[in-house]
């Protein structure tokens, strides 16, 4: 479990572009998490996808709030998915969870 | 054998030839005419026996008697033969040629001869006594000069101390050989606060094994300073000793290096005996291959891991144990020594095993090869019941640079494993050590990297606690209020500000002390009997 910056890769599936994130969701994925959100455009629905994430911080939370802020202004809805039990647990307890829907498994790939 | 050569070499002289002999299983005769063929009469020649008992002075010309010896005496042209003896024993003859005045030697002259002889005979035996003793002293003293200079060679490169780790037991044993070998070990602290432990064996003995050794010693533990790796530090070394070390010569050595706060342990071998564990599920072999040092420059050298829990306790040991031989010429063998490591009934793994040794052996044993054993025992802080563990005691320090609330995370976790708590509890805990440990660099510690957040891992009276600290003077978020994510989202509150919140909700209990310039967060987690679960939420 070595520390890894975040690496964001945009790609686009039926329901709309996708973040793959891949590495650590903590401070020092703002960069890497705020640019591809910007490429992601202004599509009606986001999908962040964790499948490749092993850590996040309070910070990387902060991050998710503020992506969050954004869908909220540009009427977006933010879907995440392949989240570990541990990380949907703090997913539902910042209630991050009432306002993006979180996805079981693999039900809204394509 | 040495007596009768030495006496023939001055009975010779006084003839002037210079003849001598160092036959050490035959009797040599040298003779003093101008042309001086020299005699050798073999041990077990009629002749001998036939001195031995004469009585006196022979004449070789009307000796009787089958022998090569009298035929080479006759050749050689000696008329008479006077035995030396001393105490019974011939210790050598005295050999005349003929008479200058070409008559036969008179019954005065025999018994001129057989006096000289009766005197002579004895002096002769105690000046060899004397020289033969005074030769072998020399030897001695000089045997003895190289074990104490090797000795000392040896005992002045093994530590004195062994370096104090809180929460474990480091044992060594050294017992060399009377003919010193080349066994030496060392444990040092890293700058890391890890620890290296070496054991090794040089081939040979005596003065040049332990040159050898100094030297293997030296450069491990120059090179252990500098690079951590213990598969590169062999590798170091042995290129370091390739172009020095005395042909057929090479080290076995097994470098460790151990986290005292963890029990993580990482290590490399080459060539040595390997490491046995003791561990609550029996013994555990620490596996590793790699060429002797000293052999074959460019050698890699395989790395491995191993986890010490508490309880767990380490044996390494050189071979003079377990090719020690019993009175039936046997050998202790691995098999024994595994076994000792595997039974804790079988008692202390230093003491228990020098026991068996001792029984094996049998009480006359000259021991036959340097024995050393070093043991490194992680303790239990508050003992272990029926093989469950439950004693935990780790302290470490961080520097407060970002980042390193990972580390503190993973360092937690690897100290809390022997626990086998449940998984989600496991990264609940890690989530909270990890934001408690961030506020402690960022806030508490204001990120200044050489102040350290101290970080303790204990059990006790059925709880884990971690404790996290740091110097306090940034301002403290003890009891912000509770992060609101419509407040957050609609802009009322920063999107920060979660660390504190997550920590409360990760953990079943958080305590605050404030005390001596220093703040301390406790995180608190119920040990069976107590908030089993620890769920929160979810």
């Amino acid at each position: 479990m070595a520390a890894m910056a975040l690496e964001a890769h945009v790609h686009t599936e039926d329901s709309g572009p996708v973040l793959e994130l891949v590495g650590d969701v903590d401070g020092r994925a703002e960069e890497a998490l705020g640019d591809a959100y910007t490429e992601a455009g202004e599509a009606n629905a986001v999908m962040l996808d964790f499948h490749g994430v092993s850590y996040m911080n309070s910070t990387g939370i902060a991050l998710i709030v503020g992506l969050l802020a954004r869908a909220r202004t540009n009427g977006q809805a933010l879907s995440v998915r392949g989240l570990t039990p541990h990380y949907r647990e703090i997913f539902e307890i910042t209630r991050l969870s009432d306002f993006m829907t979180i996805v079981d498994e693999e039900e809204g790939s394509a | 054998m040495t007596a009768l050569a030495q006496t023939w070499r001055k009975v010779t002289r006084r003839g002037g030839a210079a003849q001598t002999t160092e036959a050490s299983e035959e009797v040599a005769v040298t003779i003093s005419t101008v042309e001086a063929p020299s005699v050798e009469i073999a041990p077990n020649d009629p002749l001998v026996a036939y001195l031995q008992s004469s009585g006196g002075a022979v004449d070789v010309e009307s000796l009787e008697l089958e022998s090569p010896g009298v035929t080479a005496l006759r050749e050689a042209g000696v008329a008479l033969v006077v035995p030396l003896i001393s105490g019974g024993e011939l210790v050598g003859t005295l050999n005349l040629g003929p008479r200058l005045s070409d008559q036969q030697y008179s019954t005065d002259d025999k018994r001129l001869l057989d006096g000289l002889a009766a005197q002579a005979a004895p002096a002769l035996q105690v000046a060899e006594l004397v020289q033969k003793q005074a030769a072998e002293a020399r030897s001695r003293e000089r045997i003895e000069q190289e074990l104490k200079v090797a000795t000392l060679i040896q005992q002045n490169f093994l530590p004195r101390v062994l370096p104090d780790l809180p929460g474990w037991e480091v044992a060594a044993y050294y017992q060399p050989a009377r003919e010193v070998g080349g066994d030496f070990y060392d444990l040092f602290e890293l700058p890391d606060g890890q620890v290296a432990v070496i054991i090794g064996d040089v081939t040979d003995k005596g003065v040049p094994a332990a040159m050898v050794m100094a030297a293997a010693r030296s450069l491990l533990r120059a090179s252990g300073q500098r690079v951590v790796s213990p598969g590169e530090v062999l590798e170091r070394v042995n290129d370091l000793l390739c172009p020095d070390i005395p042909e057929k010569m090479f080290v076995t050595c097994l470098y460790l290096v151990v986290d005292p706060s963890t029990g993580h342990v990482r290590y490399a071998n080459a060539g040595h005996n390997l490491p046995y564990a003791r561990t609550a599920d029996g013994s555990m072999e620490l596996r590793a291959k790699g060429m002797p040092l000293g052999l074959l420059p460019g050698m890699k050298y395989e790395e491995h891991e191993a986890m010490m829990s508490p309880g767990d306790g380490l044996l390494l040991y050189s071979d003079g144990v377990t090719e020690a031989h019993g009175a039936e010429r046997e050998m202790f063998g691995t098999p024994r020594l595994v076994e000792h490591v595997a039974d804790p009934a079988s008692g202390d793994l230093i003491d228990g095993l020098l026991t068996q040794l001792q029984r094996f052996t049998g009480a006359d044993w000259e021991q036959e090869d340097d024995i050393t054993l070093v043991t490194l025992c992680r303790t239990l802080a508050s003992g272990v019941q029926n093989g469950l563990v439950t004693g935990i005691d780790v302290r470490f320090t961080l520097p407060s640079e970002t980042g390193n609330e990972r580390e503190a995370m993973q360092r937690v976790l690897d100290a809390i494993e022997p626990l086998g708590l449940e998984a989600r509890r496991v990264e609940r805990l890690g989530t909270a050590v990890s934001e408690a440990a961030m506020n402690a660099i960022e806030h508490g510690n204001q990120g200044r990297a050489e102040i350290p957040v101290e970080v303790e891992v204990i059990t006790t009276g059925g709880e884990l606690i971690v404790r996290i600290r740091d110097v306090g003077d940034g301002p403290q978020a003890t009891d912000v209020e509770s992060p609101d994510i419509e407040a957050k989202l609609a802009g009322l509150q920063k999107p920060r500000g979660w660390g504190l919140f997550l920590i409360k909700n990760m953990v079943d209990e958080i305590r605050v002390i404030d005390a001596d310039g220093r703040h301390t967060v406790e995180l608190v987690l119920q040990l069976e009997g107590g908030d089993g679960d620890g769920s929160n939420g979810a």
